[in-house]
């Protein structure tokens, strides 16, 4: 979630592996009213219940913009899995945050074709004008989480940047403080 | 079509000819401009006589193994009273690739015909269309497209009007490369962790859910319509070099090249005039030293064996390398090799699922040794170690996920070795691409 840890090859970030990623209400359901309909509505395109715990968890993000501990524990609970199993699948992927991010959680990509097109300058930029200070941390005023990402799929268009669902193309140094006002 | 620039004239777009019209998303666009008329065409024909037609045109996967495609759609037995399943690998993540968006963005029509089709000649009921998660275009492009076959009754319980059932759903990936790779994009399909399973059983005997399943590219299914409505001969008599590699294939250009974009040209086609004239050539002032010619997994080819490459299956193997996804990376003279290694062995170490231990090992040491080499604290004997390593990494694992870190490593430390020398040496290179945080 914040610096993506290369097999042993940075030392852990420990705020990520906190265990205690619960919300600090109790908590409510995410999947009542519409989002149960829309829940009943996908599991009825697979012959399991479990192949709807991909799906179930892009709902609980976009409702609540994060997993926590407890909306995995509901999940495991509508999807007859244990919360165990929930999680070691929430830790596989890397779009479902763990904790809360910044309103705007931004994307930069960074891998080679990226990377010998500018990408590194792109990523200074957001850090700079964002406030963030550095990769993984969000902004005081709660708005802002930079990370960098592994290939976009957008090579031809350097440097790709997602801000939350948005994909932006072909972004440079110099358009940073424009796609950031744009979002005030 | 050299999206997004005009098309070249060395170009033969056919897949790619309507991209940039936005009317051609839409089912009526797509209508008008021919849509739909195979998949009725082919209602009409046996299963068999549509897989013989495919097997006939020498159409081969266009993910990156080359298998040919009517082949595979041979090994389903229909009627054998289990449930079948089509899979659509839309999970484009091999870095340099990025044709398979461009389908889906452009054309997402064209996609749901070649899965309606492949779903009837190789008796699947359902089809599940996988798409990486950071796709939110092409997902959204998809899933109207979707909805909109089902609202004109092209798709569901009796399609076009034939009393024939095909369904086809989207599902959305949550962030994995590996998900890539058959076998781990069906785990995750389930709902499971992304992690590659041991073959065999292969897919046509035990896929999704246990169950008989075919899983091909985007691009290898859209290819699909046109060939049954204009035939194989046709398809096939598209080949400038020789009879095993047939048809046009999409290239996504990236990289330090003047005009990137995806660019469709006849299998065979000159490396050297598509890099120099059809792209555009180098930037001004520089000077191309590298092509990685098939996405980050297929070994590293200096200019000399691009520049006498055909492009097609045999053509790249022959000029040591291969034609893989179709994701060319232009590296120029600006560039250190070096650095570049580095970080796409960085990629490789970040998306290893780490079931392997030669993978989950080798990616991270790998990745540990060429940065000390960027960063001028190598060693001559770094190299031997690397190579080591690098072998023990080959063909030791469940995937090829380990197999294609060694690959730029190996290929890097061959054909540019002096780069990695003078670095070890205390001598300066030029490099766009250091170390961020």
């Amino acid at each position: 979630m914040t610096k993506p840890s290369v097999g042993g090859l940075e030392s852990p970030d420990l705020s990520s592996h906190d265990a205690t990623a619960h919300e600090s209400a109790p908590h409510v359901p995410v999947f009542a009213g519409a989002a149960r309909e829309e829940l009943d509505q996908l599991l009825t395109r697979y012959p399991t219940k479990m192949a709807a715990l991909l799906p179930a968890l892009w709902i609980v993000q976009r409702e609540r913009g994060w997993v926590s501990e407890d909306s995995m524990a509901e999940v495991s609970d509508l999807l007859d899995l244990t919360p165990a199993y929930v999680k070691g699948v929430v830790t596989f992927y890397t779009m479902y945050h763990q904790h809360p991010v910044g309103k705007y959680f931004i994307q930069v990509c960074t891998t080679s074709p990226c990377g010998i097109c500018g990408a590194e300058e792109v990523v200074k930029s957001l850090l700079r004008h964002t406030g963030t200070g550095d990769l993984g941390l969000t902004s005081r005023d709660g708005k802002f989480t930079v990370i960098e990402v592994e290939c976009l799929g957008a090579c031809g268009f350097a440097t790709p940047v997602m801000i939350n669902e948005e994909f932006i193309e072909s972004v440079t140094p110099e358009k940073v403080p424009g796609i950031l006002e744009d979002l005030a | 079509m050299g999206f997004p620039h005009p098309s070249h004239r060395q170009e033969t777009p056919l897949l790619t000819r309507h991209f940039g019209e936005a009317e051609a998303r839409t089912l009526d666009g797509w209508k008008k401009r021919g849509g739909y008329q195979a998949l009725e065409k082919v209602l009409a024909m046996t299963p068999g006589e549509i897989v013989d037609i495919v097997k006939e045109s020498g159409l081969r996967g266009r993910g990156g193994a080359g298998f040919p495609t009517g082949l595979k759609w041979s090994f389903m037995k229909p009627g054998d009273g289990k449930p079948h399943y089509l899979c659509c690998n839309a999970d484009e993540s091999e870095p340099g690739t990025f044709k398979d968006r461009e389908v889906m963005r452009w054309t997402p029509h064209a996609l749901v015909e070649g899965c309606a089709i492949a779903a009837y000649a190789i008796g699947a009921e359902t089809t599940y269309i996988y798409i990486r998660g950071e796709f939110t275009e092409p997902l959204l492009r998809m899933e109207r497209a979707v909805r909109e076959a089902y609202d004109a009754g092209i798709l569901g319980a009796n399609a076009m009007g034939t009393g024939k059932r095909i369904d086809i759903y989207v599902h959305r990936g949550a962030g994995a490369y590996i998900c890539g790779e058959e076998t781990a994009l069906m785990e995750s399909l389930e709902g499971r962790r992304g992690n590659p399973r041991i073959k065999p059983p292969f897919p046509a005997v035990s896929g999704v859910f246990g169950q008989p399943t075919t899983i091909n590219n985007v691009e290898t299914l859209a290819a699909v319509p046109e060939i049954l409505m204009k035939g194989a001969a046709w398809y096939k008599a598209m080949s400038l070099s020789n009879p095993k590699s047939t048809g046009t294939k999409l290239y996504s250009v990236c990289g330090n090249i003047r005009r990137p974009g995806t660019y469709e040209v006849v299998m065979g086609f000159p490396f050297k005039d598509f890099l120099h004239d059809v792209c555009g050539g180098a930037l001004d002032g520089r000077k191309l030293k590298a092509v990685i010619p098939g996405g980050a997994s297929v070994p590293i080819q200096t200019m000399e064996e691009a520049e006498a490459t055909l492009m097609d299956y045999e053509g790249f193997a022959a000029q040591g390398s291969m034609l893989g996804s179709g994701g060319v990376i232009v590296i120029d003279d600006a560039q250190s090799m070096v650095a570049v290694i580095a970080r796409l062995t960085r990629f490789f170490a970040h998306e290893s699922c780490g079931q392997c231990t030669q993978c989950r090992e080798g990616t991270a040491w790998t990745t540990k040794i060429v940065e000390r080499i960027r960063d001028g604290h190598g060693t001559m004997e770094d190299l031997d170690t690397l190579v080591e390593i690098g072998e023990n990494m080959t063909g030791t694992t469940i995937c090829v996920l380990s197999d294609s870190c060694a690959v730029p490593v190996i290929s890097g430390i061959t054909k540019f070795r002096s780069e990695f020398e003078s670095l070890i040496h205390g001598k300066r290179v030029h490099s766009v691409l250091t170390a961020v945080a």
